[in-house]
């Protein structure tokens, strides 16, 4: 079947209003009860195929049979997964959290079969879709992720229900794309991959090169570790970034689409592919979409591990087969890209955000936000916090509301450390700017930015200087070696950053750091070596005296830097049993003051081995 | 475990048909080098020289371009893997859940450090980032099976019963899929 149409779409998407209206509010949706189970990586990974065979087996075992079971993407609690709607018509959907094999039958017993709601596995939801008639009650409020948890990835029927392909068609119809790109100007969208850069301006530059070959690609090699909201929207709503790009190649005047898509993330690849088989059977991609005369058509690129590919010259390299090794701006891509032709490159996220911004106006969108920073941003809350998970909140949002209000503040009550945001390009945000509004600029002044949108949480059993030296670990790695500030710098950055948490550290080190960290950020080729230091510099700013105990008192008051650990024994407690000496690897551990034994500091190792096979608590470490 | 070097002519004549083909049906053969690779190492488990030099002729372009991009990208291997891939994510989230205790005691429980192949031939170790399980951390794969909240005991029992598993298995297949 092929759709030639607006108004056939239309019909397709009325067709499918029951189901819609079923999933939002349960009100008028047709007579069949269904379960959306979360089938996402980290839904898969919590065990979600062995709960969906559970629900398979207890409804049939029941007799319920008739009840949908559909597979959907993440819902962003992955502090609980698996995670599960169950729709009954009339009745207001229900989620459930936890739901291993055992609970899944529980809902089925109770919920489905007495009516019962199972309130031990209940989950409250926390965020709305932003909608024209949201009411902004809920901290959370979904644009990019509207449809992650709603929909089924791979069923293009349920994206149309949800409204999809309505802003492709809508663009379409108008016939004028130089609106398209004036529209999302005015929306003040900015890229969501980490640079910030205006949306509609870079749209702008490709459509004023001359007419010819121009491509639109979409980045959706998400490297930054601890940041996985792309993943989750291509798994949860493949077809939103599908039609964006189609819009965007539309306003741009590109008829090829490339989506560039880490190796690593093997689960959206699969659904992207039948998206686009399933886009090209009814014809909203290919030749002639909705009989407007526009063809466009999405191909898939893989990427094969190289945090650099994210930087839209290396990436446009990878994608031609070569190293993805930036080059140097200007030219910029939108002038010379892909094969040396006008090309755009747009984030997952950023590209979420199109349909909804074409369906609903630039002013509702650009009435969500700051000044500066409109609409709503997607963040990976994770580390050491109760709910971890993916959160929408708009920009604006203070860092206390969404480490305390939407993730329930710090696991196991300890004290809050820092956020690090923007991950290896980023820095950290302490708690005296916890409320400090979240936007672009902001993040910029406290030193640190939006990057992609990872936010770890640390707490005070975090050491900064060994999170500094985890980051430069990452940057080292991943240089590619083509400038030498980069390939260098940061080698010999995380060189002194490994002295000083061996306890090898000296005063000047500091120093020193701080110096090539400024040197790396002005002379690195790409925006991968000129962020690189950031972590540091934002730590040593924020954290100098923690440096400082590493540096003079040789001392990590957290006890993560292991070489800066001394194992000694009480004398009061030893009972001279020589269980440790039996266990010492190095044989560091001699008779002193008798019976009382002594490590012998110099030749200690701290591997711990004394510590677990004393009994009697005689081993005690500084 | 085989330690000789392998020559293109070790690879069966049925999987470098496969290959083949492959290549054949691609329209922009050069650009989509890096698809050709993955193929590749889907196939044989491993891109050595001699398959390298093998694709550069096929497509026409020198075998230091090959090279280099395969050199380039982390998740191509040049060396045999082994029948199991351990993958410890250290990715921030699972770093500050302590990921690095846990990947000590795999370094230590199979005596290799990452990149490495046990002695067995049965894991190779690796290192990887973020793989976006955080809800979960810290968390390692093995193959394509994913463990979470992960703790050095824990680790170490995983790696035992996979190394008690496979005692009746024939000592090392080619992980072709």
């Amino acid at each position: 079947m092929k759709i030639n149409t607006l108004s056939q779409l239309s019909k397709l998407r009325e067709d499918g209003a029951a189901v819609c209206q079923l999933r939002e509010s349960g009100i008028g949706g047709g007579s069949t009860a269904e379960i959306l189970v979360g089938m996402a990586t980290c839904g898969v990974a919590a065990g979600g195929k062995q709960t969906f065979a559970a629900l398979e087996r207890a409804l049939r075992n029941r007799g319920l049979s008739h009840v949908r079971l559909v597979k959907v993407g993440c819902i962003g609690s992955c502090y609980c997964e698996p995670t599960i709607q169950v729709n009954i018509p009339g009745q207001e959907p229900v989620f459930y959290g936890n739901v291993d094999e055992d609970a899944a039958i529980a809902i089925v017993d109770s919920h489905l079969l007495k009516g019962n709601v199972l309130e031990s596995n209940r989950l409250q939801i926390g965020y709305e879709k932003a909608g024209l008639n949201s009411k902004g009650q809920k901290k959370q409020q979904r644009i990019a992720l509207r449809n992650c948890g709603s929909v089924d990835p791979e069923n293009i029927m349920d994206y149309i229900a949800f409204r999809g392909y309505e802003a492709l068609g809508k663009v379409l119809a108008e016939g004028n794309p130089e609106a398209v790109v004036n529209s999302i100007k005015a929306s003040g969208l900015r890229g969501r991959g980490g640079g910030g850069f205006s949306t509609g301006s870079k749209w702008q530059a490709t459509a004023q090169q001359p007419t010819g070959e121009k491509y639109i690609i979409c980045n959706a090699d998400e490297g930054d570790p601890g940041a996985f909201m792309d993943r989750s929207i291509l798994e949860g709503d493949p077809h939103s970034v599908l039609e964006a790009l189609a819009i965007g190649g539309y306003a741009t005047g590109a008829n090829k689409g490339i989506i560039y898509i880490r190796a690593e993330y093997p689960l959206a690849i699969e659904r992207l592919k039948i998206a686009i088989v399933q886009a090209e059977e009814l014809g909203l991609l290919g030749k002639n979409i909705l009989g407007s005369g526009f063809d466009f058509t999405v191909e898939l690129r893989l990427g094969a591990g190289a945090f650099v590919c994210g930087e839209e010259t290396a990436l446009i390299h990878s994608v031609e087969g070569g190293r993805g090794e930036p080059t140097k701006k200007p030219p910029f891509p939108s002038i010379s890209g892909y094969l040396k032709k006008p090309t755009t490159v747009n984030n997952v996220e950023t590209l979420a955000n199109i349909p909804p911004i074409i369906l609903n106006g630039a002013g509702w969108f650009s009435g969500i936000g700051t000044e500066k920073s409109k609409g709503t941003k997607v963040f990976a809350l994770v580390g050491k916090i109760n709910n971890v998970g993916l959160v929408e909140v708009p920009m604006g949002t203070t860092l206390r509301e969404i480490v305390y209000e939407i993730g329930g503040g710090i696991r196991n009550d300890r004290d809050f450390r820092a956020v690090q945001t923007g991950g290896p390009s980023g820095g950290v945000i302490t708690k005296a700017d916890l409320d400090t509004p979240i936007d672009y600029e902001s993040l910029k002044e406290i030193g640190s930015m939006m990057g992609s949108g990872g936010m770890i949480v640390m707490d005070d059993s975090d050491c900064m200087v060994n999170i500094a030296k985890f980051y430069l670990g990452f940057t080292r790695d991943e240089s590619c070696g083509k400038c030498t500030p980069c390939r260098i710098g940061t080698k010999r950055m995380h060189e002194i950053l490994e002295r000083i948490t061996n306890g090898e550290g000296v005063p000047e080190d500091l120093v020193k750091l701080e110096r090539l960290g400024n040197t790396i950020k002005i002379s690195a080729l790409c925006g991968l070596g000129q962020t690189a230091p950031n972590p540091v510099l934002s730590t040593l700013k924020y954290f100098q005296d923690e440096y400082k105990a590493h540096v003079i008192d040789h001392k990590c008051s957290t006890g993560s830097c292991k070489g800066l650990l001394r194992y000694r024994i009480s004398e009061e407690a030893c009972t001279g049993c020589r269980a440790c000496v039996k266990v010492c690897p190095v044989n560091c551990i001699h008779l002193a003051n008798k019976p009382a034994y002594r490590i012998d500091s110099a030749v200690c190792t701290r591997c711990g081995a004394c510590l677990a096979a004393c009994k009697f608590d005689a081993v005690i470490v500084e | 475990m085989e330690t000789t070097k392998s020559t293109a002519m070790d690879f069966s004549k049925e999987t470098l048909k496969a290959l083949d083909d492959y290549i054949e049906s691609l329209d922009d053969k050069q650009g989509l080098l890096i698809h050709i690779l993955h193929k590749a190492q889907e196939l044989f488990g491993y891109l050595p020289q001699d398959l390298q030099l093998y694709i550069a002729r096929k497509l026409d372009i020198p075998a230091a371009k090959v090279f280099g991009v395969v050199s380039f990208y982390s998740f191509f291997a040049q060396e045999k893997r082994g029948k199991h891939n351990v993958s410890i994510c250290m990715g921030t989230a699972c770093f500050v859940q302590g990921a690095e205790r846990v990947y000590d005691a795999l370094r230590s429980a199979l005596g290799v450090e990452a990149g490495g192949t046990s002695e067995d031939g049965l894991f190779t170790l690796n290192a990887v980032r973020c793989i976006g399980a955080c809800g979960l951390a810290p968390v390692a794969l093995i193959d394509d099976k994913v463990f979470g909240h992960l703790s050095e005991e824990k680790i170490k029992d995983i790696i035992k019963e996979y190394r008690e598993g496979m005692q009746d298995e024939d000592q090392y297949a080619e992980s072709a899929v």
